[in-house]
């Protein structure tokens, strides 16, 4: 057994004992970054020297009796939209190419304090839009089940290098499901907090009401102890809850019994559903029915109307967020004649495709004489979407349904046809507009030898009793073990 | 709905892209046909309903108005594509 296949927690505790040290934890991670990420291709950049330093950092901590924490000395991976001093941040874009963080963001100083030696910055989508990390400037990653496939996005590569075991853990962010996607395709455990349980300061803005950090791990309690680390409120995000977050290890291992489940029939009828990934999830509702746990049909009507609010929402946000790269503070410029053609020569050459394709909808959908039609109505039916979940979480504890629609898709297929990509995220998204918590862990195979996603939704701030029903399934079954074939060499 | 070549170009204006000609074409075909997929929301009452902008729906807090060390500005022009002793430099705006 390779320190590589050892949980987050795992190695925590053979750190505590000395057993291992955390310089021999990185290196096990950079041998492994050196011998796969070159088919992989999950990093951006690789920090040899800071995580070896940092590495060296915690193990004089070690033997000084001042350990940081459980998971001081574990290496990790940051999805390339975490501003980290000193590193450069490019949200996977040109126009972002050479921008070198001037401080590091709230959870990257939160995982600094706990201990965590940063490894690199991970592949994405550029500014996080996409769901197949294709729309990065740079290159695609690839999934580690099948190179020939895509692992999701946007935080594509934080879940390529967690499945690859060239890191332990990852932060990424989820907009639309960009966490939890990515979680399903390459058999990983992903989750996107309550909007507002972590502080999104120094993360790059895509959509700020619907944006929200989150840990990609192998296992679930893992992922309770990383959001340990960043759930913490951050008074310099006026949308970072006051809201103080319980110890989420403390009842990860108590069970289902008792607890009511909701299978919301939209999401189970949903024509185009891979037939396999339909049979794997449901039988994991009837494994946590067999642990005590009590299934109940709900309904969650407008779950059919996601898909067009958040397309107008999201990229109506972000057409203003991303207002701010216009050539003159940082980022790329290219000279024009004035003033003006250098904005738009800049924002022409900086962007890729997908990131002007929402620009331009976003804007369109702001627009004066579309404002109320597009924006407005959307707006309005964000209020449906969350009120069906307000509903349901009166009869139910949580909700279970598929995290995505397919199984990993091959690279190429679907990036010419920008409607057959969204549809990608159509059960992901109404997470982000009701701003509930939401889990995906695997719950299978393919035929094929592919990943398949379970996803658990909560009720805000209930991420401990998601991560509880998570772990209730986890612990009965061996998909989170599964090492995908690269790995295997 | 189909947008046309004008109301693409109209609005690259006020997103301040330069798009090339192939891209216009790109964005009119492409935007037309997400404009038509998302225009299914017409079609949902919501006469009574009022627009979520924030999933968080709570009040925005306050906090102590204190005085704080910011960036010095060699720190703040670290990334600036051009610059003037403690300035931001672009094209000159009145002639």
């Amino acid at each position: 057994m390779e320190p590589t296949d050892l949980s987050m927690l795992e190695l925590g505790r053979k750190l505590g004992s000395g057993e291992l040290s955390s310089v021999e934890a990185v290196r096990a991670c950079l041998s492994r970054v050196d011998r796969l990420d070159g088919q992989v291709k999950a990093f951006l950049r690789v920090d040899r020297e800071g995580a070896l330093a940092q590495a060296e950092a915690a193990d004089r901590r070690r033997k000084e009796g001042k350990r940081a924490g459980p998971l001081d000395g574990v290496p990790i991976g940051l999805k390339d939209l975490f501003l980290t001093q000193g590193l450069p941040t490019t949200a996977g874009s040109r126009i972002l190419e050479t921008f070198v963080a001037p401080y590091d963001g709230s959870a990257v100083k939160l995982l600094r304090a706990a201990g965590t030696p940063i490894l690199g910055k991970l592949n994405m989508d550029e500014f996080a839009m996409g769901s197949s990390t294709e729309n990065s400037a740079f290159f695609p990653t690839r999934n580690p089940w099948n190179l020939e496939t895509s692992p999701g996005g946007s935080s594509g590569g934080s879940a390529a290098a967690v499945a690859a075991r060239m890191v332990f853990g990852a932060l990424g962010t989820d907009t639309g499901g960009s966490i939890r996607q990515p979680a399903a395709l390459t058999g990983t455990v992903g989750l996107k907090p309550t909007y507002g349980r972590v502080s999104r300061l120094g993360v790059v803005a895509f959509a700020s009401s619907l944006d929200q950090v989150g840990p990609m791990t192998r296992d679930v309690p893992d992922c309770a102890a990383l959001l340990q680390v960043i759930a913490v409120h951050d008074p310099c995000d006026s949308t970072s809850a006051p809201v103080k977050a319980p110890d989420y290890l403390a009842e990860i291992e108590a069970g289902v019994k008792g607890m009511r489940l909701g299978l919301p029939r939209e999401y189970f009828e949903l024509p185009g559903m891979d037939r396999e990934v339909r049979a794997a999830v449901e039988a994991a509702t009837r494994a946590l029915e067999k642990m005590g746990a009590q299934l109940v049909p709900v309904s969650l009507p407008h779950t059919r109307h996601a898909l067009a609010t958040y397309y107008l929402i999201a990229p109506a946000e972000a057409s203003s967020n991303l207002a701010r790269y216009d050539g003159v503070r940082y980022g790329l410029r290219v000279e024009g004649k004035n003033l003006l053609a250098m904005y738009g020569r800049s924002r022409d050459q900086g962007f890729g495709l997908e990131v002007k394709r929402r620009i331009m909808l976003g804007t369109y959908a702001l627009s004066a004489g579309y404002y109320d039609a597009y924006y407005l109505k959307a707006q309005k039916v964000r209020t449906l979407i969350k009120q069906d979940f307000v509903d349901a979480f009166r009869t139910v504890d949580a909700v279970l349904a598929p995290t995505s629609p397919t199984p990993a898709f091959r690279i190429g297929e679907k990036v010419s046809d920008p409607l057959a990509m969204y549809l990608n995220d159509v059960f992901t998204l109404p997470c982000n507009l009701a701003g509930l918590p939401g889990l995906s862990l695997p719950c299978g195979f393919t035929r094929g030898n592919l990943p398949i996603g379970l996803q658990i939704l909560g009720r805000p701030w209930d991420e401990a009793r998601v991560l509880r029903i998570g772990r209730a399934f986890e612990r009965e079954h061996d998909f989170h073990r599964r090492a995908p074939p690269l790995g295997a060499a | 709905m189909s947008l046309t070549l004008e109301e693409v170009r109209h609005v690259a204006s006020l997103a301040r892209l330069s798009l090339s000609a192939e891209e216009e074409t790109l964005m009119r075909t492409q935007l037309s046909a997400i404009l038509d997929a998302v225009a299914e929301l017409s079609h949902v009452d919501t006469s009574a309903v009022e627009p979520t902008s924030h999933a968080a729906g709570e009040v925005a807090p306050w906090r102590p108005d204190e005085v704080r060390p910011s960036f010095p500005p060699e720190k703040a022009l670290g990334n600036a594509p051009a610059k003037v002793g403690t300035s931001f430099a672009v094209p000159r705006i009145l002639e």
